[in-house]
């Protein structure tokens, strides 16, 4: 299987986690473990910034995982913009989730606050990630404005629905120059390993692996689906036809 | 436009006969739904729905944790003030109660936020009675102004203000603003808050409009169970909460569902809530609404705690004190109601974790 590279990192595993929802940091330590995720997503504002012997902080070991913080509950690029500078300063990070959505209730991104604060973010030098309506016009916005790898919706954030925009992440993944990953709405493995193999670079999962029972079993289901529908990708899938196609075609003889 | 015009749109007894007419294939349909809507609601919170409680509470249940998680957010109030100008005849800080009336000072304020620090709390709820002199505007942006370096979220339960106190408190760093209407029913609220600026309802009605204009990030909403018909009193808060997603979007919402308790005024309640009937308010919320914040106080007891937060809740106090000065400073003032779950921060979190759930102390920051 490929290496997945952006911003000229490599990572050996296309599977990114959030880490919230969990019962227990320690359960989301075991989770994220057993996922073998290199990229571990958490919100800011569960985090104490001020503290580095923060409890979220202690359970993302630093030397496994890449730390993406996330701006989750900002509604403004202005308010983003400030948020990425603190992390970058207490965490010593400047790879950034970036996430505006001033809709509580579906938390879908702000499309125009998304396009300006990207562009900003990247001027001061971040590796900027951020989440987005799949929309690829916008996804080609902001690769121009910046961004390190686009992370278009497959169905609103926990919803679990999977793809639903599966036809615009497919003009997304055909246009993009940048990684694409499909970030919020995977509910179940099968729905990581459909956008695999549709060519998504990577997926982010959160509410299917901590709201399982098993958590930690199931974030084993889902390093087996992403590495499944990559491989499987990689191997390039037959192409589906309306018709029945004979497997041993009719006009083979003239090549006798 | 505010949610005055739309309740007069509604007739408080037309609607209680509704909800007491729901029959069990009401109650069906509702949980078959989806996605329910506010006539659903009715059915879910009618005597109807008693007997189907236990599949109310799985639907809530796995609701929330789709939404939420295994997680509860852990909050504490620090109660400010207790002079009041109301005479709300239900509350033990009534104007008409003789009791030692405290406000504290800046010092005081400081030394009970240092010992609920250290308790571990990030969030706090300020509390005061209502008295413009003693404890309005002026005084609460100084407390916030004063505490907002030490708390990562800071919200306010105290008298109602304008849009535009609401965004120099928000400015300052006030985070959500719970404002209970007490009961929806305009006629008899009158009785219940016979004097101060509480007694006008359209004011106090009209506050999560002000609170929405001026974008305040949340705002709770509830009603004082034990006033009046509680069905319909639920019901209308339903109609709230709808009105105020669909009209301030960007706001977030929570709901809390406080029983009349004991107090130093011994007011009766005039209909009394079972445990079994609170569970049914609490689910029916979640299978209405699964994004709104369902919160549980140290009123409920331990028992009653213990087995409920799962089956809806996000977000509970904890090691409450509901006197100024409580934590720290201990003076003579009154508690403003008996706390029911006397439980140490600490004991709710082990409780939880043994549950296997997640206590956040903090969910926001100072920055935002």
């Amino acid at each position: 299987m490929q290496q997945l590279t952006i911003a000229g990192q490599e990572f050996n595993s296309r599977l990114f986690l959030g880490t919230g929802k969990f019962s227990s940091n320690q359960l989301m330590e075991e989770a994220l473990i057993a996922s073998g995720s290199e990229m571990v997503t958490t919100a800011l504002r569960r985090v104490d910034i001020q503290n580095p012997e923060d409890d979220i902080l202690k359970h993302i070991d630093p030397n496994r995982f890449r730390l993406l913080p996330n701006t989750s509950g900002v509604r403004t690029a202005k308010e983003a913009v400030f948020a990425a500078e603190l992390a970058r300063e207490a965490l010593q990070t400047n790879w950034l989730k970036l996430e505006i959505h001033p809709d509580p209730k579906y938390l879908l991104a702000d499309t125009i606050e998304t396009l300006k604060a990207c562009e900003e973010l990247a001027k001061k030098g971040f590796i900027v990630l951020p989440y987005m309506q799949a929309d690829p016009i916008l996804a080609k916005q902001l690769e121009e404005a910046g961004a390190a790898a686009v992370m278009p919706l497959g169905s609103p954030i926990g919803s679990n629905k999977g793809l639903i925009t599966r036809e615009f992440i497919r003009i997304i993944i055909e246009q993009a120059n940048i990684p694409v990953v499909v970030d919020a709405g995977i509910g179940a493995p099968s729905h990581a390993a459909e956008a695999m193999e549709m060519g998504a670079d990577a997926v982010l999962v959160n509410t299917a692996i901590a709201v399982a029972n098993d958590p930690i079993k199931m974030a084993e289901a889902f390093k087996l689906a992403v590495q499944a529908g990559r491989i499987a990708f990689e191997a390039k899938l037959g192409t589906q036809l309306n018709q029945a196609e004979a497997s041993s075609p009719l006009t083979s003889f003239l090549n006798l | 436009m505010s949610f005055f015009d739309t309740l007069k749109q509604y007739d408080w007894e037309q609607i209680k006969d509704s909800i007491y007419a729901k029959t069990e294939q009401d109650v069906l349909h509702a949980l078959n739904q989806t996605q329910c809507g506010l006539e659903d609601f009715k059915a879910l919170i009618s005597p109807a729905a008693a007997p189907f409680l236990e599949q109310m509470a799985q639907k809530s249940m796995l609701a929330t944790q789709q939404r939420f998680g295994k997680t509860i957010q852990l909050y504490v109030p620090l109660y400010l003030s207790n002079t009041c100008s109301n005479s709300c005849v239900y509350c033990g800080f009534s104007h008409q109660n003789k009791i030692e009336r405290v406000t504290l000072s800046e010092d005081q304020i400081l030394k009970e936020a240092m010992a609920i620090k250290q308790m571990g709390f990030e969030h706090l709820l300020l509390v005061t009675g209502e008295h413009q002199k003693e404890a309005g505007f002026t005084y609460l942006m100084g407390a916030i102004e004063l505490l907002r370096p030490h708390f990562a979220q800071i919200s306010v339960e105290v008298q109602p203000m304008s849009t535009e106190e609401y965004q120099q408190l928000r400015q300052a760093g006030l985070h959500a603003v719970y404002v209970y209407q007490e009961t929806y029913h305009q006629e008899n609220y009158k009785n219940y808050h016979p004097a101060g600026k509480k007694a006008n309802f359209q004011y106090r009605l009209e506050t999560p409009d002000r609170l929405g204009k001026a974008g305040i990030h949340k705002i709770g909403l509830g009603c004082l169970i034990g006033l009046e018909d509680w069905r319909s009193d639920i019901w209308h808060t339903a109609l709230h909460l709808s009105y105020l997603e669909k009209t301030y979007w960007q706001s977030r919402y929570s709901i809390s569902f406080p029983r009349l308790r004991p107090n130093a005024g011994g007011f009766q309640p005039n209909m009394a809530i079972s445990d079994r009937e609170l569970l049914q308010v609490i689910c029916a919320f979640r299978i209405l609404n699964q994004e709104v914040e369902l919160s549980l106080s140290t009123r409920e007891s331990p028992t009653f705690r213990d087995h409920v937060f799962k089956l809806g809740i996000t977000a509970m106090s904890a090691g409450s004190k509901t006197e100024p000065g409580g934590y720290a400073v201990h003076t003579k003032a009154l508690e403003q109601f008996e706390v029911s779950d006397q439980r140490s921060p600490q004991e709710i979190e082990s409780m939880l974790h043994e549950k296997k759930y997640e206590a956040v102390w903090k969910d926001w920051d100072r920055y935002m």
